[in-house]
């Protein structure tokens, strides 16, 4: 199996994509960011149909549109009242857009599919490589604010009672997401990074009680996922991201039920 | 007698049409425990806000001594019942001395060493989301006291405690201040707590304030609002 690039490039590219959701992710679920996560994949897919559309990488679309829309989108989003609904406007503008930008490049359909489904056959090396650059940008800078961004997520009260900047934390925890949410979708695509973002970091909150064990449990159920459905992916030719989140769901089922037993 | 840590000068202030107060001046001693209590609105938590600098007066001054440092353990904190962190890990947090993730020895023993202070040992691997209400306080204090204050401001921290649960915090809270001689700002509508735990109280009300020894408090010369409901009559 390895014998084949292809499939060096997708271990190697999903490794780093499932270190950085399954970091990221804990953050996400603890600043209760989910929903946010979802809106930033959906402006991520309109951004790669965009990038097909003018003729660039649809990594670098994602990019370009994430990182520009999320501090928008983040605003929009603590006004809590209407959250709900101003966030759904966002999202259903953007997932319009994205079809209406596949639909005027007149590329074939296997275009969308694999924008929104995710692909591993597409990933070349020198994807990888920007890929991993990515996924080190986002570690590197996350553990130097580490301690911070812990306060401010897991402690929003006593984080604002001991002077922390909180506004800087939530505008550089915004662009943190962008990217990880960006790179996420390369496997899995736009419409289900969301999983990796949400539900090893679940599993996580079930079963950790520090937050050394989250993050651990985070990225192992992240890893275990990503490597396990590509290698069912190879050996059943059913698509990867379909086992991937049949895995995580079980994860998180079972995590459940462990919590639920605790009690 | 030493300077005191803190002392506020003819203090003006007030939100766009309401005023709260009007030359407010008192200070602090250092080591002194002093309760600050008035009517739900009166200006109390808005008062801490100007304390640590959140907010400025709009005329008079606040001092402070320059080795002042602040402990602030504020009046709503949003733990839900499924918050996943365990006593420990949540006072953890505000352990910031260094900027890489992983907490060194010393770090430890300086959470160990806190969390013994709050009487916290056996608990500590408890969920916070499932420890009891008064668990909870003393871990919110257990996380101020990590910066190691000599200042340390209390709103309402026994608002939601039964007696005893109260009795025993309050008597923490004296310990350390004896122990360290951390100077305390208690904010509280329970006067009996406040005459049996505090040197003196800052009463504010919507004409004025007053600053007092608890040795001269007589609930029945408070505001109707702050008496305990059966003397209001
Ligand atoms: N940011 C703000 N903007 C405008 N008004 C405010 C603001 N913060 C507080 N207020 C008002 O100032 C008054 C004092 O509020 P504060 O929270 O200081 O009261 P408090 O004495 O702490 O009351 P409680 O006992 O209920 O905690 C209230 O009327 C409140 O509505
Ligand atoms: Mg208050």
């Amino acid at each position: 199996m390895f014998a084949y690039d292809f499939m060096q490039n997708a271990f190697l590219a999903s490794t780093f994509i499932a270190l950085t959701t399954g970091i990221v992710g804990v953050f996400v679920t603890a600043r209760g960011m989910s929903f946010l996560a979802h809106t930033l994949s959906e402006i991520g897919f309109a951004g790669a149909a965009f990038a097909v559309f003018v003729g660039i990488r649809p990594l670098d679309g994602m990019l370009l549109t994430t990182i520009l829309s999320s501090v928008t989108v983040g605003k929009l989003s603590v006004r809590a009242s209407r959250r709900e609904a101003s966030i759904s406007a966002v999202s259903s503008l953007f997932t319009g857009l994205g079809i209406l930008f596949l639909a005027l490049s007149a590329k074939s359909s296997s275009y969308a599919t694999t924008i929104l489904f995710g692909s591993i056959i597409g990933i070349s090396r020198a994807d990888v490589w920007q890929l991993v650059a990515l996924a080190a940008l986002v570690l590197v800078t996350m553990s130097v604010a580490f301690r911070s961004l812990a306060f401010d997520s897991f402690d929003p009260v006593g984080a604002a009672a001991q002077g922390l900047r909180r506004n800087v934390i939530g505008i550089y925890f915004l662009l943190i997401l962008a990217v990880s949410v960006s790179i996420g979708a390369q496997i899995v695509g736009s419409l289900l990074v969301f999983i990796l973002l949400t539900l090893p970091p679940a599993v996580a909150k079930y079963l950790g009680r520090t937050l050394p064990q989250m993050l651990v449990i985070s990225v192992a159920a992240a890893l275990i996922g990503v490597w396990s459905g590509l290698v069912l992916g190879y050996y059943t030719n059913w698509p990867v991201t379909f086992f991937i989140a049949a895995i995580e769901c079980v994860f998180y089922f079972a995590a459940l039920l462990v919590h639920r037993r605790r009690d | 007698m030493a300077s005191p840590l803190l002392t506020v000068d003819h203090l003006t202030f007030g939100f766009h049409d309401r005023q709260l107060y009007s030359d407010l001046s008192f200070n602090l001693a250092r080591g002194s425990m002093t309760s600050l209590i008035g009517a739900n609105g009166v200006g109390k938590t808005t008062l801490i806000r100007l304390l640590m600098g959140q907010l400025t007066p709009q005329s008079g001054h606040i001092t402070h001594a320059p080795d002042m440092r602040l402990g602030y353990v504020p009046q709503f904190r949003n733990i839900d019942p499924e918050y996943p962190l365990s006593l420990r890990s949540f006072i953890q947090l505000n352990q910031r001395g260094h900027w890489f993730p992983w907490h060194t020895q010393a770090e430890k023993q300086q959470l160990d060493a806190v969390i013994r202070k709050t009487a916290l040992t056996a608990r500590q691997g408890q969920l916070l989301g499932k420890a009891s209400g008064g668990e909870k306080q003393k871990a919110y204090l257990a996380q101020a006291l990590l910066t190691e204050p000599n200042f340390l401001i209390l709103d309402e921290a026994t608002a939601s405690l039964d007696v005893n649960t109260k009795t025993e915090l309050m008597t923490l809270v004296r310990q350390l201040s004896q122990q360290f001689g951390l100077t305390v700002l208690f904010v509280t509508h329970d006067l009996e707590l406040a005459r049996e735990y505090t040197d003196q109280y800052l009463l504010l009300t919507a004409t004025g304030h007053e600053l007092r020894s608890t040795q001269l408090m007589e609930p029945a010369n408070m505001p109707a609002e702050l008496r305990p409901a059966e003397e209001v009559r």
